[in-house]
């Protein structure tokens, strides 16, 4: 339990270590109008309408003291400078607390004024928030960023803090910037420098071929894992990143393998003739869950990632599918239909106490904790299927999205944006969705192809 | 997928089933028990003939059944009909008559449900289908059962006929 504890810590620890890096608070808070969003608007319901301006954000290009030569697909440190300022302000927009503006609107900047930033020209523009940063290549082919974030009105600096990458990493030195002016700003843990493992879709609805693939948490980096001769479904990454849980049609049987994605190698996540559904990890990365078919009954199971056997959790006839640790590993959050339909129940990790949550019509699926441990995220059917969230003890549910088939949704490692997949009607297309807890800022997330089944890994290190 | 039977055909047995199906009792939750696991067994290749399918072949076993190959259920359910019945009744002479062929059941589900539960219940589906060939004499050991979920539609559309249609058991014979 201690170690569940410290790995639960651990898995939400990029935060205190951005603290660390960022300077003190000003004495005076960023002005009120930045507040609100921060403040109610991720935790406050749907139907709130308190009214609220998003923060006015200055991003104009990195400057660079001289430009250099890159190993980058960016160029050299100019252009580079430029598109990791692009980066920011895609990260930065589409969640209802800021108003980035790109460096393709702004003037560049003069290397001396990164930490001296001109504050008068920059209220002239209209700016409340101002991100300066600076790239410059180290002898030895490795990049140094700097990353600071400007309170214009009070001329006072907010956050300074900078990185050394291989040039392959370049894009996660942007995102590190995007999750520190997002923490310092909404008062949130940061979330951009993460990655995604989903399922590519292609080719007819009646024989689609789904693929696993992984990708950064804005949509770059992609690639395919699978090649697509056996169905791939329902991937999760690992806390620590090394493995992907998903399903796999290969030899022509649907069951779980754990995939090491350094050793590109894969195993049965158990030695068993049935068929196996629905993986998911224990929040210390030690433990998976996944459901198991017999004779046409489905329960859940729990074993270890290093093997070994398999403990029984549910016992029910019918089907018990899914599972989601709560985020100090004590309590799992399941699917059941042991009332008659699908619905959401919770047991203690060991399988004991297991009692119903959802009590509000339709059906409910896909229950999934959140990482700050107080809400759960499902799947609602009542006709259409919609993605909503409930507090662990099933009170409060809302909706946060309206569409025709949104499922499966999984969370951001800061536990405040959801991620799901939605299905068109009739052509049966399928694309990634995000949308944070207020349901009002929904965006779609680009892919190359298709894509349904979306989960996220924790911040990267 | 679309085997043999005409579409409008089909759907009058369909609506017919799901008319009876609604009169029907309840079956008990629980499944009868696993009759036991599949074991390999090899068939020897069918005889060719100079028209039609090899007879014991899956394309005899196609044209045998006429749409019969195919059961349907209730959305969210997965008793077997009095329609499906009579269906895998059909199957089960069939597979009498020939018994050294395997057999397959792919159970699959309509597009209205969650993903994972689908695949679960899209194998509860075929055990069901193949449940009830065992009770009609057919060897456990010649029956296996697989799921698709949602994940095979034969029908694409995205209203209550083509989901009506995906909620389906399929058995394909070994050849």
């Amino acid at each position: 339990m201690i170690a569940r504890l410290i790995s639960a810590v651990l898995l939400l620890g990029a935060a205190p270590v951005l603290a660390q890096q960022i300077e003190p608070a000003p004495v005076v808070a960023a002005k009120p109008a930045a507040q609100p969003a921060a403040d109610q608007g991720l935790t406050g319901s749907v139907s709130d309408d308190s009214n609220w301006s998003e923060t006015g954000i200055a991003i104009p290009a990195f400057a660079t003291q001289a430009d250099s030569p890159t190993a980058t697909s960016a160029g050299s440190t100019g252009p580079l400078g430029r598109a990791v300022a692009e980066i920011i302000t895609a990260d930065l927009k589409n969640n209802g607390l800021f108003k980035p503006t790109g460096p393709g609107a702004l003037p560049g900047v003069p290397y001396a004024q990164v930490a001296a930033p001109d504050f008068p020209g920059w209220a002239g523009r209209g700016a409340e928030m101002l991100v300066h940063g600076a790239v410059d290549a180290n002898p030895d082919g490795t990049l140094r960023f700097d990353c600071r974030l400007y309170d214009v009105k009070l001329e006072q600096g907010l956050v300074h803090s900078s990185w050394t990458m291989a040039p392959g990493d370049w894009r996660r030195a942007a995102h590190k910037c995007a999750d520190a002016v997002y923490a310092r700003l909404s008062g949130e843990s940061p979330f951009f420098d993460s990655k995604i493992a989903y399922i590519a879709e292609t080719g007819p609805k009646g024989a689609r071929m789904k693929r696993l693939a992984i990708m950064d948490s804005d949509g770059a980096n992609h690639r395919y894992i699978t090649t697509g001769q056996a169905i791939a479904l329902t991937p999760r990454y690992s806390p620590d990143y090394s493995k992907i849980v998903y399903l796999s049609y290969l030899n022509g049987r649907p069951r779980i393998y754990v995939y090491d994605v350094a050793g590109n190698t894969q195993r049965l996540v158990a030695e068993t003739g049935n068929p196996t559904f629905a993986p998911r990890w224990s929040p210390d990365g030690k433990w998976i869950l996944y459901s198991m078919a017999i004779a046409g009954n489905t329960n859940i199971y729990r074993v270890a990632v290093a093997g070994g056997p398999s403990q029984q959790l549910t016992q029910t006839p019918g089907i018990n599918i899914g599972g989601s640790y709560s985020p100090d590993g004590s309590k799992i959050v399941f699917e059941s239909d042991r009332s008659g339909s699908q619905q959401v129940y919770v047991m203690n990790a060991d399988g004991s106490d297991q009692h119903r949550i959802s009590f509000f019509g339709g059906r409910a699926a896909t229950p999934e904790w959140s990482p700050r441990g107080d809400q759960i995220a499902f799947t609602h059917i009542a006709g259409n299927l919609r993605i909503a969230v409930m507090s662990p003890e099933g009170r409060g549910m809302r909706y946060l999205t309206d569409s025709w088939q949104d499922e499966a949704p999984t969370w951001a490692p800061n536990g405040r944006i959801v991620q799901f997949f939605r299905t068109e009607a009739g052509s049966g297309h399928t694309s990634l969705w995000q949308v944070d807890l207020t349901g009002r800022n929904l965006r779609r997330l680009p892919t190359p192809v298709d894509a349904s089944d979306p989960a996220w890994g924790p911040v990267l290190p | 997928m679309n085997r043999a039977a005409s579409p409008a055909a089909r759907y009058l047995a369909l609506s017919l089933g799901l008319a009876l199906a609604a009169c029907a009792p309840k079956p008990p939750k629980q499944l009868p028990p696993e009759p036991g696991p599949p074991v390999q067994a090899t068939t020897p290749a069918a005889t060719p003939v100079l028209r039609g399918p090899a007879p014991g072949s899956q394309a005899d076993f196609v044209a045998t059944l006429m749409g019969k190959d195919t059961i349907y259920f209730d959305f969210d359910k997965f008793n077997i009909s009095p329609d499906a019945m009579a269906a895998l009744q059909s199957q089960a002479q069939w597979l009498l008559r020939y018994p050294a062929k395997r057999a397959t059941i792919e159970g699959h589900a309509d597009e209205r449900g969650t993903r994972e539960y689908n695949l679960a219940l899209g194998e509860r589906r075929a055990t069901a289908a193949k449940n009830y060939l065992v009770s009609l004499g057919i060897d456990p050991s010649r029956l296996s059962t697989v799921t698709y979920g949602k994940e095979r539609p034969a029908a694409l559309g995205s209203n209550e006929e083509a989901w009506a249609k995906n909620r389906r058991a399929v058995t394909v014979t070994v050849d």
